[in-house]
């Protein structure tokens, strides 16, 4: 089976000198669930939003599924790519961001309708469906009316979630959705993103330090150190025996807090 | 002279200043629009012309832009001009200057979160625009509005000096003629003060408008 994400030897700098990945090389199968953990600085978000086309990349190539992200093919070779490729592009992927980002002018149902309206093209009668089905799913319905300023930081991420689901992406990415939350909210979320990795067969990118969590929703998990994957495997053989000295202290420092 | 015998000459400047302002403060407000958005537009010739006609009318006063639009503008069209039109163009030149800086400012307070979201939903970029920074954005812009509009209209006196027939020019005509320095500036004070004040309330109930289209108001 052909690849969901690939990223062929990608560098990615910021004004020239701060590499933050270099000569990258990274897969996402289709269906597979990819945890990413590592140091704060490595470049987890980075890889996420190269693939929300929030960042553009210096050299190499990231495709989706066989298409190049940050290039198009003119006459057989590589040109960046236009604002139509990656409008186009940007159709495959969602993403969820660490402080919701909710839109504070629109109601919780506009939150996740305006974009299938607008963007899709769906009817509001299709659009106000989906939306209604996915806050049943995350278990929000009763606040479909309210605006996001009057909800807790749990909800907020809750909506967020069925936002980005309305799109109905190929690859759902997850930017430590639970690290800007009151720590009696966080359960709530990553039970909701369980459910939903088990009720759809969506391929997910998730950058989180909750390692019960990860361990149940992940297939793999990459353990990631200075722009680069240093470890990568089962959540079980990672986190019970992983063999680099950087990730058994990485480890230990996520298990003390 | 009596008090009584001042007022219709007066009040019929204050109408003037009364139209002239309205007319110029939508004129002025449509130019800070085009031009604060204009100012980050993506086509480098739209921002170079915003930011060229916001640096030409905040650099020079508006006394000269008003002699210069009522004077010289009418030789080099070989048109001629109205005192109003004049008026109200220069008005809103000016106060359009200073707006636009207000609409760009205010653009760009919104946080980057939300045009990132915004682009994770594959909105163009006038969709992200018009659907989800400007509700924002809007109610940044209320409060230096309110202060824009207020001295638009303290500004529009000197509209007299291209032979205008507003408040401060009644005023100035009258005085001269009778010579009840007192009586005659007193009201024209009170008329001033009385136009800057339902300015302010009709400001504050589009503020409180704007407050809620950015969905600050926490409603349940
Ligand atoms: N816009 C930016 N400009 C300059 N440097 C940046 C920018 N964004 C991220 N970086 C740098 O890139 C590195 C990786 O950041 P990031 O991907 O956010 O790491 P992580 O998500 O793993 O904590 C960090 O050293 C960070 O300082
Ligand atoms: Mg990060």
């Amino acid at each position: 089976m052909k690849p969901i994400v690939t990223f062929e030897k990608v560098t990615k700098r910021f004004d020239d000198d701060t590499v933050v990945l270099d000569d990258f090389d990274f897969e996402i199968q289709p269906g597979e669930r990819v945890v990413l953990m590592g140091p704060s600085g490595s470049g987890k978000s980075t890889v996420l939003r190269i693939l929300m086309t929030l960042e553009d990349i210096q050299e190499g190539v990231v495709y989706i599924e066989d298409e190049p992200l940050w290039h198009e093919k003119r006459n057989g070779s590589l040109a960046p790519a236009s604002e139509k490729h990656l409008h186009k592009m940007r159709g495959n992927v969602g993403m969820v961001f660490q402080h919701f980002n909710l839109f504070p002018n629109m109601t919780v149902l506009r939150n996740i309708i305006e974009a299938p309206i607008h963007v899709l093209g769906l009817s509001r009668a299709e659009a106000v469906k989906r939306a209604e089905e996915l806050l049943d799913q995350v278990g929000m319905s009763a606040k479909r009316d309210a605006y996001p300023n009057s909800l807790s930081g749990g909800q907020k991420q809750r909506i967020a979630i069925a936002r980005a689901m309305a799109m109905r992406p190929k690859l759902l990415m997850f930017d430590e959705p639970t690290s800007a939350l009151d720590p009696e909210m966080v359960g709530d979320v990553l039970e909701v993103i369980k459910d939903l990795a088990s009720e759809h067969d969506l391929t997910m990118l998730i950058v989180t330090h909750e390692m019960g969590f990860a361990r149940d929703v992940a297939n793999r998990v990459c353990f990631f150190c200075d722009g680069r994957i240093l470890e990568q495997g089962e959540p079980e053989k990672i986190f019970t025996a992983p063999t680099e000295q950087r990730t058994q202290q990485f480890l230990r420092m996520v298990l003390k807090e | 002279m009596q008090w009584i015998d001042l007022l219709p000459p007066l009040l019929r400047g204050a109408e003037v200043t009364a139209w002239i302002t309205i007319a110029s403060t939508i004129g002025g407000a449509i130019l800070s629009f085009a031009a604060g958005i204009g100012s980050g537009a993506r086509f480098a010739g739209w921002r170079w012309l915003a930011r060229t006609y916001v640096q030409v009318f905040r650099g020079t006063s508006l006394l000269v832009q008003l002699f210069w639009i009522y004077f010289a503008l009418p030789v080099l069209l070989g048109i001629s001009l109205s005192p109003t039109v004049a008026g109200v163009l220069g008005l809103s030149l000016n106060i359009g200057a200073y707006g636009a800086e207000v609409v760009r400012g205010s653009l760009a307070s919104v946080e980057s979160g939300q045009l990132e979201a915004a682009t994770a939903l594959n909105f163009k970029p006038v969709q992200t625009l018009w659907r989800v920074v400007m509700p924002q954005a809007l109610v940044e812009m209320m409060p230096p509005f309110g202060n824009l509009v207020i001295q638009n209209l303290k500004d529009s006196a000197l509209v007299s000096l291209i032979s205008l027939s507003d408040l401060a020019f009644q005023a100035d005509t009258l005085r001269n003629q009778t010579l009840d320095t007192v009586p005659i500036l007193t009201l024209t004070l009170l008329m001033y003060f009385a136009m800057a004040l339902v300015l302010m309330l009709v400001m504050r109930a589009i503020e409180r408008y704007t407050v809620r289209l950015s969905g600050r108001e926490v409603s349940r």
